[in-house]
């Protein structure tokens, strides 16, 4: 170990003041050790669950996991403290299968794996099953164009139904501290109003059948991708087993410039995301602006503030062989200055992160 | 010099998808030091194979990438100019790609 450290100049741990600093903290600078990093890192999630209140003992969680890192640590630390710190709480693992080839079916044999590993029961519901469509069949009928709003608008309502099916009362999503000032931006940048105050909410959907929580919101994703990979060494019984692929029909160029913007200003000024976070939460919505009316679907009876909800509209473009239905905004030329944000519920996909995970 | 580096979070894929490489980096001269800063534009010359703007932006790495030195964050070895020894491991992890 001694002779592992030789390159941080011998810094100790500002935290225990024993052992030697392996890691500088993006969210307080501070220079710590594996051990205490673990701790704090833990610890930390541990607070957020307690003083935002995210769960009550007994309740069923659904943890929605696509084998990527964040909902891959989220599963494991989740499990961890509900024994730790006696949660009460019965937690399950929810999968969404768009149907892509090479891709889909590769994480989800992670999944799988995580299943055996962590003793959580799995449950995986499909876009064939729901919608009859595979994503890898909506490709080759509508191109590599817009093919993302049709996967997140799915995604979305997958798991809503696949948690209805697990009859959980809540679902935890491993959204990251990074993701969150990635959407502020996003919604910033698209001028989407109605997101914009609520992609910073610990907790959504309350008044909904099954709100959604994001332990990680004050998370950052450098700590979380340490987190398994230092232990690879370290502790190797930890060791989290992930999938790090891009999906492979992701050109969703407008997130992946924010995202790096995020990332180039991290690295000049770490506090930068929790800034960004706090901006979105200090966001006031003046009183004249038209915030969207919550209603049903007429067809199939998902929250909707239009008709019909995204998803029965992107589908009814594809089984009538009209992949363009809903595709792009609907409120046309807005010459008049109208401060109307109603269309722009679900028209897409922003609050998925490029690929792989799972939508707000 | 013999390293080894590492590639992870999706930064094989740049690299023939091989994680671990066991490599012997020749140094310029005899009075230099191998570098953080050096090794970087050998890996980008060496060992990646498509896409280097995934694992570099000018001379240093792309920001999301994290670099561990003998599992020590590099931010605490002074990242560009940490300097290398021999049986070194360096690791680097892309935290951009989907979670």
């Amino acid at each position: 170990m001694e002779e592992n450290h030789k390159k941080a100049g011998g810094r100790l741990c500002c935290l225990c003041n024993r052992r030697r600093a392996a890691l500088k903290r993006p969210k307080t600078l501070e220079q710590i050790c594996r051990e205490c990093f673990y701790e704090v890192f833990e610890e930390e999630i541990h607070q957020v669950i307690v003083e935002n209140q995210l769960f009550k003992p007994s309740e069923r969680i659904g943890i929605g996991a696509s084998g990527g890192k964040d909902s891959t640590v989220l599963a494991y630390v989740l499990s961890e403290l509900n024994r730790r710190h006696n949660y009460g709480l019965d937690l399950f693992l929810l999968s969404v299968d768009e149907g892509i080839t090479g891709y889909r079916d590769d994480s989800l044999e992670t999944v799988k794996r995580n299943e055996i590993q962590y003793g959580l029961p799995l449950k995986i519901v499909s876009y064939k099953d729901l919608y009859g469509w595979t994503m890898d069949e909506i490709v080759k009928m509508i191109g590599l164009k817009n093919n993302c709003t049709f996967c997140g608008v799915f995604r979305r309502q997958a798991l809503d139904r696949g948690a209805a099916l697990l009859k959980v009362d809540k679902l935890v999503t491993g959204h990251n501290a990074d993701d969150i000032a990635e959407t502020v931006l996003l919604n910033i940048l698209r001028g989407d109003i109605a997101r914009l105050s609520r992609c910073t909410s610990i907790t959504t959907g309350e008044d909904g059948p099954i709100p959604r929580c994001k332990p990680f919101k004050y998370t950052y994703e450098k700590e979380i991708v340490i987190y398994p990979y230092d232990m690879l060494t370290y502790a190797y019984f930890k060791k989290l087993d992930y999938f790090s692929t891009e999906c492979i029909y992701s050109p969703n160029a407008y997130r992946g410039f924010a995202r790096e913007f995020i990332k180039d200003l991290e690295r000049m000024r770490p506090r930068a995301i929790l800034d960004i976070i706090k901006s979105g939460e200090d966001f006031r919505i003046s009183m004249s602006t038209k915030m969207p009316e919550q209603g049903t679907c007429e067809r199939c009876g998902y929250i909707s503030s239009q008709k019909w909800c995204k998803a029965c509209i992107l589908l009814e473009g594809l089984n009538k062989g009209l992949p363009k239905l809903g595709i792009g905004r609907s409120r046309g030329l807005d010459n008049n200055h109208k401060k109307d944000v109603k269309q722009s519920n679900g028209t897409k996909n922003i609050e998925g992160k490029q690929c792989g995970s799972l939508d707000f | 010099m013999q390293l080894t580096l590492e590639f992870g979070g999706g930064l094989e894929l740049l690299c023939d998808s091989v994680k671990i490489h066991n490599v012997n980096v020749s140094l310029k001269n005899e009075v230099d030091k191998l570098t953080m800063k050096d090794l970087l534009v050998w890996v980008r010359t060496n060992l990646i194979k498509e896409r280097p703007e995934m694992f570099m932006k000018g001379d240093n790495v792309r920001p999301g990438v994290l670099v561990l030195v003998n599992d020590c964050d590099w931010e605490l070895s002074g990242q560009l100019d940490t300097t290398l020894e021999d049986k070194d491991v360096v690791v680097f992890i892309s935290t951009l790609h989907g979670g």
